[in-house]
């Protein structure tokens, strides 16, 4: 007993050694870009200190609201790449979830809020599985790579919601191009008083905490870990269905991406619009690689890159630095950590091989998991 | 009827055109078996590498300016996926992210945070005698920017190398299968790297003809998704050069087919017709998936 405590805090305390090297890389970063930008690198680090983490109203108001959907994003991205599925079409079912929440709390706004609001998360949910679901048809149907399919998907979620709130959604109005603002019944609470951090937070680290248990403790984490793990020994053992198992994986990581997008627009936003994400399906993918799969240290990477966001705003008002800055830091680190090795990507035998191919058009199982 | 044809026509030749670019140097590029998913971060960058260059040296160099840009993007992704062998994915998703960052960063830094409307001489379009006085297509075809007549020649060159020359035999054979690649004497790194080149300057080239030929400025994130397009292009083309060329034509028939609209007076949300050619290459991926494959070893490090 005593042995398995230190060793959890032996990796406790690596990981803690690890964030802090990472917040210093990152500031490190933001200081060397600025100054071959031109910019007074302590005004932008103030700037980024006091916007992200400086203060109580900082972290509650601006890292965590942040971080948010990008946890949520980010397990998305963490089930589908563990189970060896590449979709990269978080972007598109958070858009999804989105549109479907705001639909359904425009209709259910009246009722009361115990009803309105889990009826509007779980169709932001479902919105963004069957989101999912498309590709993953294409790709169990057809063998069209979801790679591709998932990245399309994005584009054709955005265009809808352009149409959407310039059409049928728009506000009452009919001025700006966004939804109506959501009825009181379909916000989530406000976690802390005084601040902007909604239960949205809340379920995100719920999110994570039980992907981390199923994951690890639970027979479909289990196999959904083979299969991304080693898709031949699970095939040839007959231990698990692939196709099923990858098909589920993919589902429920569209669910979690659609589920940021009900948070998005329920906690923070309180009314549907096109920019509503400014790339969050994308950072997301850094996020679960640099949280190395893993539900837990994503939910930290997610915090860690909203500080990044949050204090890039923060930059950008105060010390005049373009916010851009932080995806040019986001990049980096991530390719510096790919460059160290420390991005082991469990999907990295990626590949499409002939035979698993025709295999697909036969009898139409998902092929091979990339 | 004749004066929509025209318009059509010249609009989907435009569509097409950075989107072919991009797409055949991609091709090469998945042909020795890699896949570069930082395309939209090379098409990016040489849209860049074109403004900046423009107004100093004017429009073929900026153009040359855009190629090096791209070829620049190449070099980054090669150092971790041809060097490093890390996983070409996660490579490429960084290699966008990237490019869109700096490019974004250098532009406001540069030009102020305002993003002042920069204007820039653009290349017109280059008629080719007799050619562009053929009734109703000729002008479309043949009245294009130069850019547009790379693509022309490429497409059969490229044919004609990948199966015709030992050296295009040699990228098939690294794509297909390294080992046997390397028991013929060929190194795979080498064919790899070049071919990484190769599709960087096609892809620099790309974002130079949007800039150059097209938009006539530059704009944060103006790449829109093309680099997805283009790789959604090569495998609806089967990973051959006429069938890329061919598939780069539908997109652009997508989405010139709102000026058909546009000029039979049918209004309809222009989401629709934005939205449109994604759903066409979805549809036409899943119709044509399963006759050929992609190289053997697509992606494997």
């Amino acid at each position: 007993m005593a042995d398995s405590v230190r060793r959890v805090m032996i990796r406790a305390a690596r990981t803690l050694v690890a964030g802090l090297a990472l917040m210093s890389a990152i500031a490190g970063l933001v200081a060397i870009l600025c100054v071959v930008s031109g910019y007074d690198p302590l005004r932008a680090l103030d700037a980024l200190w006091r916007g992200s983490l400086g203060s109580r109203y900082a972290v509650l108001s601006a890292t965590l609201v942040r971080a948010t959907p990008l946890i949520l994003t980010g397990l998305s991205v963490t089930l589908a790449f563990t189970a060896g599925v590449m979709n990269i079409g978080a972007e598109g079912q958070l858009l999804a979830g989105a549109t479907a929440t705001t639909a359904v709390a425009m209709v259910a706004g009246r009722s009361p809020s115990w009803l309105a609001l889990p009826l509007s998360l779980v169709a932001g949910g479902l919105a963004g599985a069957a989101w999912a679901y498309i590709p993953a048809w294409l790709r169990r149907r057809f063998g069209v790579l979801e790679v591709i399919s998932t990245i399309m998907m994005n584009f054709v979620a955005l265009n809808l919601v352009g149409y959407l709130v310039r059409g049928p959604l728009q506000e009452p109005l009919r001025i700006y191009p966004q939804s109506a603002s959501f009825p009181e019944s379909t916000r989530l609470p406000i976690l802390v008083g005084g601040s902007r951090l909604h239960l949205g937070f809340g379920i995100a680290l719920t999110a994570a905490a039980v992907m981390w248990w199923a994951l690890r403790f639970t027979a479909a984490g289990f196999r959904v870990r083979v299969l991304g793990g080693s898709p031949d020994a699970a095939r040839s053992a007959a231990l698990i269905d692939a196709g099923k198992t990858a098909m589920r994986a993919f589902l429920l990581s569209g669910f979690l991406a659609g589920l940021a997008g009900a948070v998005e627009v329920t906690g923070v936003t309180y009314s549907l619009y096109e920019n509503l994400s400014p790339g969050y399906g994308y950072t997301a993918i850094a996020v679960a690689l640099i949280g190395s799969l893993n539900p837990v240290l994503t939910a930290f990477s997610g915090i860690l890159f909203g500080a990044l966001e949050a204090g890039a705003s923060a930059m950008q008002r105060d010390a005049g630095v373009p916010s851009v800055l932080a995806t040019v830091v986001e990049a980096s680190v991530l390719l510096l950590l790919i460059g160290l090795g420390a991005v082991r990507a469990p999907f990295s035998r990626w590949r499409h091989s002939r035979a698993a191919k025709v295999e697909s058009r036969e009898r139409a199982p998902i092929p091979e998991p990339l | 009827m004749t004066d929509t044809i025209g318009p059509f026509l010249d609009a989907t030749i435009r569509t097409a055109t950075p989107l072919a670019l991009a797409a055949l140097g991609e091709t090469v590029v998945e042909r020795a078996g890699m896949i570069n998913i930082g395309l939209e971060g090379t098409i990016i960058a040489g849209a860049f590498g074109a403004v900046v260059a423009a107004a100093l040296l004017g429009a073929a160099g900026a153009l040359v300016a855009a190629v090096a840009a791209g070829v620049l993007t190449a070099i980054v992704l090669g150092l971790f996926i041809v060097a490093m062998r890390t996983d070409q994915i996660v490579a490429g998703t960084a290699l966008t992210l990237l490019a869109l960052g700096v490019t974004g960063l250098l532009y406001r830094t540069t030009f102020g945070t305002t993003g002042v409307a920069l204007t820039i001489p653009t290349a017109g379009a280059v008629a080719i005698p007799l050619l562009a006085s053929i009734p109703v297509v000729g002008r479309a075809l043949f009245a294009q920017p130069v850019t547009t007549y790379v693509v022309y020649l490429t497409v059969p060159l490229l044919a004609w190398w990948l199966s015709r020359t030992h050296a295009g035999l040699s990228l098939r054979a690294v794509g297909e299968n390294p080992a046997a690649a390397i028991a013929a004497g060929i190194s795979p790194d080498r064919v790899r790297w070049l071919a990484l080149l190769f599709g960087g300057a096609l892809g620099g080239l790309s974002g130079g003809t949007l800039v150059i030929a097209q938009v006539g400025t530059f704009a944060e994130g103006m790449s829109a998704g093309r680099g997805f397009i283009a790789i959604a292009i090569v495998a609806l083309g089967r990973w051959s050069p006429v069938g890329v060329a061919i598939a780069a034509l539908l997109f652009g028939a997508a989405s010139a087919l709102q000026f058909v609209f546009q000029s039979l007076g049918w209004t309809l949300p222009y989401q629709l017709f934005l939205a449109l050619p994604y759903v066409l290459t979805l549809s036409a991926l899943a119709g044509v998936t399963g006759r050929s494959g992609p190289p053997a070893a697509l992606g494997r490090r």
